[in-house]
């Protein structure tokens, strides 16, 4: 019951945040200076066509009625028209958005299989060699602009060493796997395609990298700190002064426990890694949700920002949603409470 | 007579007397700070070229005595380029951070203080603005308002004022019980006395450290909005517009675009170690950790 409780809490809050974005995303499309008349048309448009346009996009309504219109259509799953494709919004959003989850979720892995060993060893060997490199490195992930590593890697990688592919999602010669996820690589398996398999795994390594990095350096960071406050708990002692072994205090003792804030973590990263996307998909001309965002926002077609917003907006809370419903399974303390 | 209320205020003095010179990598990160300043105040002392002056005849010469870190496709000096670019970004950062922080702190102060149905509202609104993709809103806002680096910097402190809210709110709602405020009321001080003079100067300490890491975040945004195009424009020397240009140079002329992102990554990285240093100082408990 407390859990029914706390989850409906949950959902009527995220639904209030949802109505403030759709909001102030509506304000900001519709109250600006800028023309997407003009910019769908161009300057040689007649006025029939202009009205014409603007009656098609309801653009010739009053706000209020625009916005109403607007929420009872998503009400009923309609994101509206793109200006810019003339495609409906959410068919546009369905084909993007799966390359962005494909994208974001590599990138996740890379900073968990990186971040989570980095951020024990320096733990682990403080004040030493090892942990100055991992701090080193972590301070330069947190610090390097995506847009420029993405650059300098393909530069280095793709160029010069021609070891991995510098854009798009799978070889021009490779057929891409029959649609069931929209993720390329769990297509490829589902489909039992090698080739593609492999095509789109290479596609991936570059941008998950570049994209991961950051998240890499928050989850060494949050993992390092929290081991040091638990390897100088008394059971830490207890489990070496009874003489198990130290990679095994450090792991079944440690890690487990100073796993749990970085989990919390984890739901915060994904949603970050969505903001990261935007500008990796337009380095690696990577076909997601980012790249579509910003032929958006650069054509001024609202009703296709309005969409990616709200659905980036989702993201965010619905990931911190999971790790909490995931705490709240894993840690009874906060049953009770 | 509020003002003679003998409590300390603690806030302030937490920050002056911080350990924060103490640790080493917040003088290396105090120096950095201090070149980028210097660079940014001393750009048309400093740039050996005008940043905006095109000479066709060197375009594209790496790294040299003439041009330490080469010229672009016009022929334009890259160093000078990077040091009028400094100044952009310092007053990007200092801009951004100043307005956002300060209509934050405001919007937290009042939400934490008053409290009941004020602080529920302000406390959603700030909520949604938190809920944003900071990137996907800040490119809406600047698409909208047109691509400019003004509309950048608004776009940017649109997305980054409610982490102040918050931030502020949560010192206040901890503080406005404790005893030295509970004194100052029972004492006469005035509203606004209490909030300026006792609350305020107490929440500072975690919002310089957020400040600090925002000066590095605004950077790094604006830099980003500006490479896809809606921040700064060309001919601007602004790093992300750099980057940018060096694009379809990458595999023949690495240093267009290597040394402005390194110089991002120089200015970004002085102000996270900063941040991570006013943070160990102000928190013990956390330098202890480190």
């Amino acid at each position: 019951m407390r859990f029914l409780g706390f989850l409906t809490r949950r959902i009527v809050g995220i639904a209030a945040v949802m109505i403030g974005v759709s909001i102030i995303t509506f304000a900001i499309s519709h109250v600006i200076p800028a023309d997407p008349v003009a910019a769908a048309l161009g300057d040689h448009a007649t006025d029939q066509q202009i009205a014409a346009f603007r009656a098609d996009y309801r653009l010739d309504r009053p706000l209020p009625e625009q916005y109403l219109t607007y929420v009872v259509g998503l009400a009923h799953g309609d994101l509206g028209r793109s200006i810019r494709t003339r495609r409906p919004v959410s068919d546009d959003l369905f084909d993007s958005f799966p390359a962005t989850i494909e994208l974001s979720l590599a990138a996740l892995l890379v900073a968990i299989v990186v971040g989570i060993p980095a951020g024990v060893w320096s733990a682990v060997f403080r004040g030493r060699l090892p942990d100055h490199l991992v701090r080193l490195l972590s301070l330069i992930g947190g610090s390097v602009p995506v847009f420029w590593l993405g650059l300098i890697v393909i530069g280095v990688f793709y160029y010069q060493l021609g070891w991995l592919p510098g854009g798009a999602r799978i070889d021009n010669f490779v057929a891409p796997p029959p649609t069931r996820t929209g993720l390329y690589v769990v297509d490829s398996l589902l489909a039992g395609d090698l080739e593609a398999l492999r095509s789109s795994l290479l596609h991936l390594v570059l941008p998950a990298l570049t994209l991961g990095y950051f998240s890499t350096a928050v989850i060494a960071r949050m993992t390092r700190s929290s081991m040091l406050e638990v390897l100088g708990q008394d059971y830490m002692r207890t489990a070496r002064a009874k003489g198990l072994q130290e990679r095994l205090v450090v792991l079944r003792h440690g890690l487990r426990n100073a796993l749990i804030p970085t989990v919390t973590i984890l739901g915060l990263t994904f949603g970050s890694l969505l903001s990261g996307a935007v500008l990796t998909e337009t380095i690696f001309s990577w076909p997601g949700l980012g790249r579509y965002a910003t032929a958006a926002a650069i054509a001024l077609d609202f009703p296709a920002v309005l969409g990616v917003t709200l659905l980036a907006a989702i993201v965010y809370p619905l990931a911190n949603l999971v790790v909490d419903i995931a705490y709240f399974w894993l840690d009874p303390r906060t049953q009770r409470g | 007579m509020a003002s003679t209320v003998a409590l300390p205020v603690r806030g302030m003095r937490l920050v002056a007397r911080a350990p924060i010179l103490s640790n080493p990598l917040n003088l290396v990160a105090l120096a950095l700070i201090a070149m980028l300043a210097a660079c940014a105040l001393l750009a048309q002392v400093l740039a050996p070229y005008d940043p905006l002056a095109l000479d066709l005849a060197v375009r594209l010469k790496p790294p040299s005595p003439e041009h330490w870190l080469g010229t672009d496709s016009l022929g334009r000096d890259i160093a000078s380029r990077i040091l009028y670019g400094a100044r952009i970004s310092l007053v990007i950062g200092v801009v951004v951070v100043g307005s956002a922080g300060v209509f934050g702190t405001f919007v937290g102060l009042i939400a934490g203080y008053a409290g009941g149905l004020v602080d529920e509202a302000l406390m959603r609104l700030t909520e949604v603005f938190l809920a944003f993709p900071a990137l996907i809103l800040a490119m809406a806002i600047a698409g909208a308002l047109g691509p400019s680096l003004t509309n950048a910097i608004i776009a940017i402190a649109a997305v980054t004022w409610a982490v102040y809210a918050r931030l502020t709110r949560g010192q206040i709602l901890s503080l406005r019980r404790r005893e030295f405020v509970e004194a100052a009321r029972a004492m006469g001080a005035s509203r606004m006395r209490i909030i300026l003079r006792h609350l305020l100067p107490n929440a500072l300490a975690p919002l310089m450290v957020q400040a600090s890491f925002d000066m590095g975040s605004s950077i790094i945004a604006a830099a980003g909005l500006s490479f896809i195009g809606f921040g700064a424009q060309p001919p601007t020397p602004e790093w992300g517009v750099m980057i940018s240009e060096g694009r379809n140079f990458i595999n023949t002329q690495p240093w267009l675009s290597l040394f402005p992102g390194l110089a991002i990554l120089l200015a970004v990285g002085s102000f996270n170690l900063l941040g991570d240093g006013l943070r160990d100082a102000f928190d013990p408990r956390l330098s202890r950790a480190d």
